[in-house]
């Protein structure tokens, strides 16, 4: 609020001229009170195409069976896993924007933490997808859970982390729901009073009858915060698990204690990639120019340098401890990692997420659009890679040489992950179309504080030093979509 | 003049409206409600707001997830079908841990944020208690009963001495939405 002063002037999080309270909800509602223009259509086209063969190939593998994938009898676990950790570890971003960022106080995540968890939770609907699919007899999907049952009441073993995997995913999922839902109802309130017709009844029915009383604002805040505390503790519970998923096995390249933190920093890495990738086109298409500003960018690529280089300090770890354990199989397994037949994966792998990510350290940049978009595109692509490397090298070779395969995947394989991400791009159109996609009440709450003409106006009135506001105007130079003549007269 | 139910002062910017709340408690007018579209920090200890004690709820739901989740853990693998994995023990507590961490969490969310949707009458189709449509969209609306505070004109003098930008005065309670 006003109360609040900065003892430096720090960069603005919202920019642009005439921002009111008014003109937030004017902009952030146009694309979801309006018709959408043609490169929305253009886009929801193609992904429903890909939506609807993620349909037709899953189809075919439950009517045939987990045959029509390349998998074999040395490896029994491939494309599906890769694909279910993938997705996982790209929705941990949105939770560590709306949940461990609020804990921190970081005010840039508001305006772009309501799209990030929109794509957690999509993003975990297609990790389920694979677990679902990767059962062969998907009926039987409940004989995970703990139920009373026919064989003697045989219950599931809570020893096994593929158990603990079925708790940590539900649970991360219906929190990161309801988390997600719980702070749209305000938005939802302020589409549903603009509107008229049906589509208030709808907004209202969906708004469960937000009126913005004191005291609910009060709760609103508690419940936000006590839902990031325990969200935080959370994602890091999940991806762990989906670690002990291979790190509990004897299988060399798998078994080892390092996988946790590395896989958490992996998932956060991939994560931070995929809302760039996402936020980039977003904010062009929708003209959100001034509420996801380049300090925005900026930022995630940070976070990007950061975890793309706990991420390679893991790799190499890993190389150490391999040779340095003395065991001949966990030796083995790394050196046909490096230089086996699937060679080319591991260096994709290490060119993508420990190599390029460190352009970030240049200025020029991570501080280009175009760059960080397609930066953002091949860390995904390296993500993906290091979980095939570590599923499918660490069990193509295995103890018995007469046994050594490789895995080629099918076209079903295939036709399911390019699938995954049409399911994955239909749902984030439809909810950028129908619902906010920046938190208006929390970008309203950085209007009198972080925004480019609050501080102009303290420059204007000499309330800070000269110093500082020429630090200030400096610190503009890279954003792409302010002028900087109109600092002149300042 | 008798009709009057609520007067409404829409005021532009959380600081006026926080002056006019100010303003109106030393005029000795009392608040029924503010309606903002974000959260104003500071306005419950203004308005002798308590704190809320949702936090003793979600502690109250995840100390029975943990409770449920280990019950139900210890009951199955322990009391009524122990297995003999390799001859290690049924009671592998450490094993525990991650399912007890995850009913623990989930249970404190939906405990706490269906808490808070019951004490706050939030649900899919309730009708919206709105008495202002521009108090989700720009506008910081002071509410005050007329009934309890009969005498409009002194209300309004206050309001707009304050730095309210719009005065109404609403026969309704309520705004119905057909």
């Amino acid at each position: 609020m006003s109360s609040h002063h900065e003892s430096i002037l720090r960069e603005p999080l919202v920019t642009g001229r005439n921002i009111t309270y008014a003109k937030v909800t004017e902009d952030i509602l146009v694309p979801v009170e309006n018709k959408p223009n043609k490169a929305w259509w253009i886009g929801f086209t193609i992904a429903a195409l890909g939506a609807l063969l993620w349909l037709v190939s899953v189809s075919y593998t439950f009517w045939f069976g987990i045959g029509t994938w390349g998998l074999n009898k040395t490896v029994g676990w491939a494309w599906d896993i890769t694909g279910f950790v993938w997705w996982v570890g790209i929705g941990h971003a949105g939770t560590l924007i709306s949940a461990v960022l609020l804990l921190f106080r970081q005010n840039w995540r508001n305006s772009i933490n309501r799209s990030a968890e929109a794509m957690t939770i999509f993003a975990v609907i297609c990790a389920a997808t694979y677990i679902v699919a990767h059962m062969g007899r998907p009926w039987l999907a409940y004989w995970a859970l703990p139920l009373p049952n026919q064989f003697g009441s045989l219950w599931v073993n809570f020893n096994s982390p593929l158990v603990w995997d079925v708790f940590a995913i539900s649970t991360y999922f219906s929190v990161s729901l309801v988390f997600w839902y719980t702070g749209l109802l305000p938005d939802i309130a302020t589409i549903r009073d603009r509107a008229t017709g049906l589509r208030r009844r709808i907004y209202s029915v969906l708004s469960f009858g937000w009126n913005g009383s004191v005291k609910t604002w009060q709760r609103f805040e508690i419940v936000s915060l006590v839902l990031a505390g325990i969200s935080t503790p959370l994602v890091l519970s999940v991806h762990t698990i989906v670690s002990m998923d291979f790190a509990t096995s004897v299988v060399p390249g798998w078994h080892t204690t390092i996988f946790p933190p590395y896989f958490v920093a992996g998932a956060i890495f991939s994560g931070f990639a995929m809302v760039q990738t996402l936020l980039l086109i977003t904010r062009k298409v929708m003209n959100f120019e001034n509420y996801i500003t380049m300090f925005h960018i900026e930022s995630m690529n940070k976070i990007i340098i950061l975890t793309g280089s706990i991420v390679g300090v893991a790799y190499l770890t890993e190389l150490f401890i391999a040779w340095y354990s003395g065991a001949e199989y966990e030796q083995y397994a790394f050196l046909n990692r490096v230089s086996g037949p699937y060679w080319w994966a591991y260096w994709t792998m290490m060119t993508c997420n420990v190599i390029s990510p460190q352009l970030f350290w240049f200025k020029k940049i991570r501080t280009s659009v175009a760059l960080s978009w397609i930066l953002s595109i091949v860390v995904n692509i390296g993500m993906w890679f290091e979980r095939f490397v570590i599923i499918v090298t660490s069990l193509h070779r295995d103890y018995l040489p007469s046994s050594w395969v490789m895995f080629y995947p099918s076209v079903i394989d295939v036709c399911i992950f390019i699938g995954s991400i049409g399911v994955f791009f239909t749902l984030f159109l439809l909810f950028l179309r129908v619902l906010p996609a920046i938190a208006m009440a929390e970008v309203k709450l950085l209007l009198k504080s972080s925004s480019d003409q609050a501080k102009q106006k303290l420059i204007k009135e000499n309330a800070v030093n000269k110093e500082q506001a020429e630090f200030y105007k400096e610190s503009l130079n890279k954003y792409d979509h302010v002028q900087e003549n109109e600092y002149a007269k300042l | 003049m008798s009709d009057i139910k609520y007067i409404l002062g829409h005021f532009a910017d959380p600081d006026d409206l926080m002056h006019g709340i100010d303003k109106l408690q030393e005029g000795n007018v009392s608040i029924y409600d503010v309606f903002t579209p974000m959260p104003i920090h500071g306005i419950e200890d203004k308005l002798g707001i308590k704190r809320s004690r949702l936090p003793i709820v979600a502690f109250c739901f995840g100390a029975l997830g943990t409770v449920l989740a280990f019950s139900m853990m210890y009951y199955m693998l322990v009391q009524d079908w122990p297995m003999n994995i390799g001859g290690k023990p049924a009671f592998a507590f450490p094993d525990f841990i991650p399912v007890m961490f995850e009913v623990t969490v989930l249970l404190c969310a939906f405990g706490m944020v269906g808490t808070y949707f019951f004490v706050n009458h939030l649900f899919p189709g309730r009708a919206p208690r709105v008495m202002d449509l521009r108090a989700t969209n720009d506008r910081f609306v002071v509410a005050i009963d007329a009934e309890a505070n009969p005498y409009p004109d002194k209300i309004d003098n206050i309001l707009k001495e304050a730095g309210a930008i719009e005065i109404k005065h609403n026969e309704r309670k309520f705004l119905s939405y057909e």
